[in-house]
């Protein structure tokens, strides 16, 4: 499997689903 | 006292678009230019003359942006990198912005003297060096886009987010 870090693009949506991720993590903390 | 946290969201914004831009400069124009450098005979004039400019601005940017980030926190820093009530958002931001601060003067910083010549190295070295620079970078890039937005609406816009 390639590394998704090779391309920018891979980069790219590694780091927005990176986002959805921890923004479901947060949201899971509770206030 | 209200001047001082102002002060300090304004050289971490400053210092930040510095560190950031940078990054972006070399993940999204400098390692294509390079390719192409190398293969026409010009790459000494980017790694000459370019990359120790920008790599001096780029780490001491993280060193400021960071600094003047725990500044804006004051007296929640330990309850936003501790995630606790209400901070969590910030929180992962700042985690995210500390990580990449590693990343800069753990791995990129000592990786890229020894590609530019500032530290000695055998050529295995530096083919090793630039590798793990390069994704050293590639992961500051992936995670900038969580941080930027943890740090922009993480804490002022966090009960529109609902963190």
């Amino acid at each position: 499997m390639k590394n998704p870090l090779d391309s920018l693009w891979g980069t790219v949506i590694s780091g927005l689903v990176l986002t959805i991720i921890l923004y479901y993590v947060v949201r899971s903390i509770p206030a | 006292m209200d001047f001082l946290p102002a002060i300090a969201r304004w050289v971490h914004f400053l210092a930040g678009v510095m560190w950031i831009g940078l990054l972006y400069y070399f993940n999204f124009v400098q390692v294509a230019a390079m390719k192409a450098a190398a293969a026409d005979g010009t790459a000494a004039g980017i790694t000459k003359h370019v990359a120790p400019r920008a790599l001096l601005y780029f780490r001491w940017a993280a060193v400021v942006t960071w600094l003047a980030g725990a500044a804006i926190l004051g007296n929640l820093f330990v309850p936003a990198f501790t995630l606790s009530k209400g901070m969590a958002g910030i929180g992962v931001g700042a985690w995210l912005g500390t990580i990449m601060l590693f990343n800069v003067w753990g791995l990129i910083w000592p990786n890229q003297q020894k590609i530019l010549g500032m530290k000695p190295a055998t050529d295995e070295e530096k083919n090793k060096a630039r590798r793990v620079a390069f994704l050293a970078s590639r992961t500051n890039v992936m995670l900038s886009i969580p941080m930027l937005f943890f740090m922009a609406g993480g804490w002022s816009h966090r009960a529109a987010f609902g963190l």
